[in-house]
């Protein structure tokens, strides 16, 4: 399947994808009313980490193919859908936060209700590739195809 | 008789990863599934969420209602096994029903343990007040009685005696909570941490009575060990639970703390498999055998099982404490053991410490900011060599920037 992956060679560090991840799913459809409009301020769910030596990459649910946050999921809230994409439903989500527990790549964050957070690749919103990759100046996030690495 | 190709003994995390192993990879044998209870599967902790009127009891489901008839399963309610006979490959329900398996898993779960204490019934349910609290039946018996006037005793600081206690506190006269430990959350925490849950639930409105014990019960009213007497209107059992193993036992199989396994989760008996928190793990992070009850485990553990009991190869030997928890806003993550070398970190909210061992993490303790705290966790499951890390940047905050750039390429540009 097709997933987000990092280049990081390419990342400039400049938090687009966050800005772009934020608006997108917020329902909004103008930067403006999601951002200075808003009570409470869109979350992204992309996150990207800024090191020494002008190294930067940007951090999102890598859809694992054992997905661990999902097997710990103690409610049931967590699943893959029929294309592998994990996906949340906030409705049934308590925020116990086990999926953060047990994520290897730290790709959960908290919403404002206290619900979990996570990418996914943006497919109940845009509907076509996911929103963060598209902006990203560039090519530092890519949206594609690898091949499985055992 | 009918022979079913697989039979799983439980309705649980464990059982319902039993038959998603089972479903990756055979779609066709039909599976019979055997619940003592009268529910379709629920989220166990949830149970503190629904007494606490967080969460309506259709959102307890743990998976959705067709689960059973898209996997293909048979299940039984209210039906208790009597015994194994692994000689013929049989169940004996109590009823006196025999059915045949070729495959069974074992996913008896854990039962509250309740001590003898002078005055207590030995049957819980033939009283109007005690209980225990593991089961949706125990919060539904509590939410009958439970009214704003009702003063609730709990014995027992662990995680579920706090669960039972937040649950509570807002909706009752008064909530104490009695522990022969001198702290909160001892077996989950260490003494810094406790202290920290405690002062913050105690802000909330829980009373505690630590290096305390229940000596004896009377209707309404308990006798401490400091010679107090307590009234309470409900009283609540939690000082543990114990893994179920009796039928594995009865049938000559090996037993330590829980129903002994190999890594495919098959027990010492032929095609009998066990998962969940009637098992004895092997904790990594301390190198020992124990009983870990927590509920990721025993969904790893029943999918493991499941697979190999539908002729496929897999393994399941990365088991450790592992638990996540809130309470009344305050949230936190702990994972390993507490051995090694400790490292302290002040953080706004709180504070975290690492446990670290011959260059390896052991163990942490978060409180308050949580934030891709599994980092930390995949650490201790993969057993990484810390010398390959920025130690410094890792203590400061969980992140992928820690790791060597093979690595991250490995993590974020590869598919996992």
């Amino acid at each position: 399947m097709k997933r987000v992956y990092v280049n990081e060679e390419w990342c400039l560090g400049c938090h687009l994808c966050e800005i772009e991840c934020a608006f997108v799913n917020s329902g909004e459809t103008e930067m403006v009313k999601a951002f200075k409009n808003s009570e409470k301020k869109p979350i992204s769910r992309i996150v990207v980490e800024e090191g020494n030596h002008g190294i930067n990459f940007a951090v999102s649910c890598r859809h694992c193919e054992i997905p661990l946050c999902v097997k710990g999921c103690i409610t049931g809230a967590l699943s893959v859908n029929d294309k592998g994409i994990i996906q949340i439903d906030e409705t049934r989500c308590v925020g116990c936060r086990t999926c953060i527990l047990m994520c290897p790549y730290g790709c959960l964050t908290v919403s404002h209700e206290k619900t979990l957070l996570k990418c996914e690749l943006c497919v109940d919103n845009t509907g076509g590739e996911p929103n963060c990759v598209k902006r990203c100046p560039n090519n530092a996030i890519v949206f594609e195809e690898r091949d499985q690495v055992e | 008789m009918k022979t079913y190709e697989y039979i799983i003994i439980g309705n649980s995390a464990a059982a319902i990863g039993g038959v998603e192993g089972i479903r990756t990879m055979d779609q066709e044998n039909e599976i019979l599934m055997i619940t003592s209870e009268p529910w379709q599967t629920y989220s166990r902790p949830l149970i503190s969420y629904w007494l606490q009127g967080k969460v309506k009891r259709e959102r307890m489901q743990y998976r959705d209602p067709s689960f059973y008839e898209k996997n293909k399963c048979e299940i039984r309610y209210g039906t208790m096994v009597e015994k194994i006979n692994k000689k013929n490959k049989t169940l004996q329900f109590k009823s006196g029903e025999i059915v045949g398996y070729q495959q069974l898993l074992v996913a008896t779960g854990s039962a509250p343990f309740v001590p003898p204490i002078k005055g207590l019934p030995n049957k819980l349910k033939e009283t109007k007040n005690i209980f225990t609290f593991t089961k949706l039946e125990d919060v539904i018996g509590i939410k009958d009685i439970l009214t704003e006037k009702s003063k609730i005793v709990i014995l027992g600081a662990g995680l579920i005696g706090l669960k039972a206690a937040e649950s509570m506190v807002n909706q009752s006269k008064s909530v104490t909570v009695v522990d022969l430990a001198n702290r909160v959350l001892p077996s989950v925490l260490e003494e810094k941490a406790s202290v920290i849950v405690q002062k913050h639930l105690e802000e909330q409105g829980i009373n505690f009575l630590l290096e305390t014990s229940i000596d004896e019960i009377n209707s309404m009213k308990v006798n401490l060990s400091n010679e107090d007497k307590l009234s309470y209107d409900i009283l609540i059992i939690a000082v543990g639970t114990k893994p179920q193993c009796e039928l594995v036992k009865d049938a000559g199989g090996e037993i330590g703390f829980g129903i002994e396994t190999d890594i495919y989760q098959k027990t010492s008996l032929e095609n009998i498999y066990a998962a969940g928190d009637c098992t004895q793990s092997f904790d990594i992070s301390s190198e020992a055998n124990r009983n870990l009850a927590i509920l990721p485990n025993a969904f790893l553990q029943g999918e493991v099982a499941g697979i190999n009991m539908a002729k496929g190869k897999a393994k399941y030997n990365q088991a450790f404490p592992l638990n996540s928890v809130g309470f009344m806003g305050l949230y936190i993550l702990s994972a390993g053991t507490y051995i090694g070398e400790e490292y302290e970190v002040k953080t706004q909210e709180g504070y975290k410490k690492l446990f670290i061992k011959d260059h390896r993490l052991k163990g942490y303790i978060i409180i308050g900011d949580s934030m891709r705290g599994g980092i930390y966790t995949d650490l201790i499951r993969q057993e990484t060599d810390l010398s390959t890390i920025d130690l410094e940047l890792l203590m400061n905050s969980p992140q992928i920037m820690a790791f060597n750039q093979s690595s991250r390429k490995e993590k974020l540009s590869q598919s996992h």
